[in-house]
């Protein structure tokens, strides 16, 4: 069953709000320092690219459009941020902080496209052992 | 008070990102990604640069800002495109982290 754009709307806005929220109580509970790699927002934005591309292997997620929207543009685009790794990296190289902003903003790239092929593989690997079950 | 003004900036800038990036994305070329990520990162520059903080920067920065951005579509996109076109993927990627950097300067100097 699809969902009309209102409804569309409504369930990326929920699932944005659940994961910003979740996002703010990390970095409120493991504080970025000013001046320091802003290990908090790497490791959301690195685990929330992982989630996303492991997101098709979940049968149900495949299956129903609004649980896809809800997970996906939802609570993982709500929990990652572009925004704050922008301005964190601004903060760093501002603050005189040239190498460790650097580092941070290349090693954010890498570390989130690392994990998003670590999430395909992973699903790519059960679907062919989902496949050769079904097949036996 | 702080988690529900997140959620709210959130509830706005979440959906926006997504029927931006459904009129924009093209399986070329993600445009409504970035143009989210490029226009999200100017904003909360201009923030910091207004020294903006406490509920306003809780609403605007990590709920609107943080709801309209999204590293995680950036980052799935950027593998799609590079697994078409390493080049195309590379170039997406260095280009959205440039303009997002510059973008977040901009504001920050205009609103310092």
């Amino acid at each position: 069953m699809t969902a009309g754009l209102p409804g569309r709307l409504a369930l990326v806005a929920l699932g944005g709000a659940v994961g910003a929220v979740l996002r703010w109580w990390l970095t409120s509970t493991w504080d970025d320092a000013a001046g320091t790699f802003p290990w908090t927002t790497f490791a959301i934005n690195v685990s929330g690219s992982l989630l996303l591309a492991l997101l098709p292997a979940w049968a149900a997620a495949r299956r129903h459009e609004r649980l896809t929207l809800l997970l996906g543009p939802g609570v993982l685009g709500g929990y990652t941020t572009f925004s704050a790794a922008s301005e964190q990296t601004r903060a760093l190289l501002d603050g005189g902080h040239v190498a460790l902003g650097g580092l941070y903003l290349v090693g954010t790239l890498a570390a989130c496209l690392a994990a998003v092929a670590l999430g395909r593989r992973a699903v790519a690997v059960l679907a062919a052992t989902a496949a050769s079950r079904e097949a036996s | 008070m702080t988690p529900v003004l997140v959620a709210l900036g959130a509830a706005v800038g979440a959906p926006l990102r997504w029927w931006v990036g459904q009129r924009l994305d093209r399986p070329a070329l993600p445009w409504g990604t970035f143009a989210v990520n490029v226009a999200g990162s100017f904003v909360l520059g201009l923030l910091a640069g207004l020294a903006v903080e406490g509920h306003a920067l809780a609403l605007l920065g990590t709920g609107f800002c943080g709801g309209l951005t999204t590293y995680s579509s950036f980052a799935v996109q950027t593998a799609t495109l590079g697994r078409e076109d390493a080049g195309a993927g590379a170039r997406y990627a260095v280009l959205t982290v440039v303009a997002g950097l510059a973008a977040c300067w901009v504001g920050f100097v205009l609103g310092a």
